[in-house]
């Protein structure tokens, strides 16, 4: 590993500025990731800014009745908290799917939607890697990639965001706050994490030197009644080959509302938007979260050994739809 | 002797078991190491050293976490205790007696960070956060009981190769229900 210099910072400004001050720092949130990928030789920051005592720990109501998330919530209180229980279920129960108690408990917000890919020729600084060596190729797209994109992906870069958490917040419109040199600033989630293109090493929007310092998640009633289901190679503690978050209200047999966002899919968590416009207003019932599921996955385009996702996908979403329209009629 | 800080080392107070230590830490010495190789505190194993085995596992602030992926220097300022820290002078934590009891372990080397990790899954149950396993996380649903399917799940993060799981159920689950009824005895103290 590269050695580093070490700073922790007491308020934003001040990580802004300690940050300001060398371009090859990084902050340091839980290090869940950012450290592992030290010691892989992935980053190799020349300067960490700790910015895990930063005030940014408090999960609040807003004045509108949605939530606000401070960026240095770690996942575990993000889980554990009533009122994220209570009115965005499917948050809490992605973010329990997620890792295991310790990382929970290092881990926090702003580091969970910055984490990066756990595609293995990524973490391998042996072999080539678009995402992390611009312009050296793309080994997965021929190679091991079972666990890869099926949509949204170029030939650059077929990895995945690896996020259960932030699939359940894509799903619920969250908006992302952060500081910058010239100010405070925002994005919306689905804005946050950018296409894929052609540069896959530029990963969100956010600019050089800005800090996340939290997440705003709307008021959504529909959310009250959300799940999130995700699929894994073993039962606990690993990484999903798909998962879903949905919210459904359904009114007389009819869909009033839903949310539905697709994780390990594709470079950032997918909203499904396509299969939410043929959901609303029509039956609740198999038919109909079937064809939505299939208009939603028309676009995809799986590799030669990933193709199952696409049949994982379909079933899934029916699967979480039949379930909470199920709860809805109890 | 310790070497001087400089701008890619730093002097660090380390509060372990109650303990205060003073060193100088390189900024990649992993607290894990620390402990290990500095202070000579060997009961915290190295597994994987990359957050995916648990052999690690120590508490800080009360809370579980992987030592190997927790740099030294960002663990001044925070209570850490080990496995060394565990017992009151002879007499072992009731997690680590329940262990011993129903032999929870075949060779032994992933054990403290099973029982680190018990001893926070059982206060993080009592606590009423809800797991993976937990069929519905709403909090009018209220606390989730501690069956063998949320001990499954909670102690996921600790992996033993020997496949000493299901001893390791029966003696967190033991813990568990030792530590529960001592609880209500207590609530039953003080509303008296």
């Amino acid at each position: 590993m590269r050695e580093f210099g070490y700073r922790r910072a007491r308020d934003v400004s001040g990580a802004l500025a300690l940050l300001a001050a060398d371009p090859d720092a990084r902050y340091l949130g839980g290090g869940t990731n950012l450290v592992d990928l030290m010691k892989a030789g992935v980053e190799r920051p020349a300067h960490l800014v700790d910015v895990r005592e930063l005030p940014l720990d408090g999960i609040e109501i807003t004045p509108e009745g949605g939530l606000r998330v401070g960026a240095t919530v770690t996942n575990s209180d993000l889980a554990a908290h009533p009122e994220v229980r209570r009115r965005y279920p499917a948050l809490a129960q992605a973010v329990l799917a997620g890792a295991s108690g310790q990382l929970r408990n290092m881990a926090t917000v702003g580091g969970n939607l910055l984490q990066r890919t756990r595609c293995g020729y990524f973490t391998d600084v042996s072999k080539p890697c678009n995402k992390r060596a611009p312009g050296s190729g793309c080994p997965a797209v021929t190679g091991e990639h079972h666990n890869h994109a099926i949509l949204g992906a170029t030939d650059h870069c077929v990895a995945v965001h690896p996020s259960d958490m932030g699939v359940a917040l894509t799903a619920f419109d969250a908006v992302v706050t952060y500081e910058t040199p010239d100010g405070p600033a925002e994005s919306p989630l689905a804005d946050f994490y950018l296409p894929v293109g052609d540069t896959p090493h530029r990963e969100t929007a956010l600019p050089p030197g800005a800090l996340i310092t939290g997440v705003v998640l709307p008021p959504a009633p529909v959310a009250a009644r959300s799940r999130y289901r995700k699929v894994r190679e073993r039962a606990s503690y690993a990484f999903a080959i798909g998962s879903v978050a949905a919210a459904l209200d359904v009114e007389d047999g009819v869909v009033r509302d839903v949310r539905l966002a697709l994780g390990a899919v594709a470079s950032r968590p997918w909203r499904a938007r396509a299969a939410e416009r043929v959901l609303v207003g029509g039956p609740a019932d198999g038919a109909a979260f079937a064809a939505a599921a299939d208009a939603e996955l028309a676009a995809a385009k799986p590799l030669p050994d990933n193709g199952y996702k696409v049949t994982l996908m379909r079933n899934l979403m029916v699967a979480v739809l039949t379930e909470l329209a199920e709860e809805a009629t109890r | 002797m310790a070497p001087a800080p400089s701008s890619t080392s730093s002097a660090v107070t380390l509060n372990i078991n109650g303990e205060k230590h003073h060193l100088t830490v390189d900024h990649r010495t992993t607290l894990l190491d620390a402990l290990r190789e500095r202070l000579d505190l060997t009961g915290t194993k190295k597994g994987c050293d990359q957050g995916q085995c648990g052999a690690c596992t120590v508490l800080v602030d009360g809370r579980r976490t992987v030592s190997c992926l927790n740099l030294a220097v960002a663990a001044e300022g925070h209570e850490i205790t080990t496995v060394e820290g565990l017992a009151d002078g002879d007499r072992l934590h009731p997690v680590q007696q329940a262990f011993l009891d129903l032999d929870g372990y075949q060779c032994g080397y992933c054990t403290p960070g099973q029982i680190c990790s018990a001893i926070a899954v059982i206060e993080e149950h009592a606590a009423g956060w809800p797991s993976a396993a937990t069929e519905d996380v709403r909090p009018e649903a209220g606390p989730p009981p501690l069956t063998p399917e949320e001990i499954r799940e909670r102690m996921s993060g600790n992996l033993c190769r020997c496949g000493a799981y299901v001893s390791i159920l029966q003696a967190v689950a033991r813990a568990a229900g030792e530590h529960a009824e001592a609880t209500d005895g207590k609530a039953k103290e003080t509303t008296a």
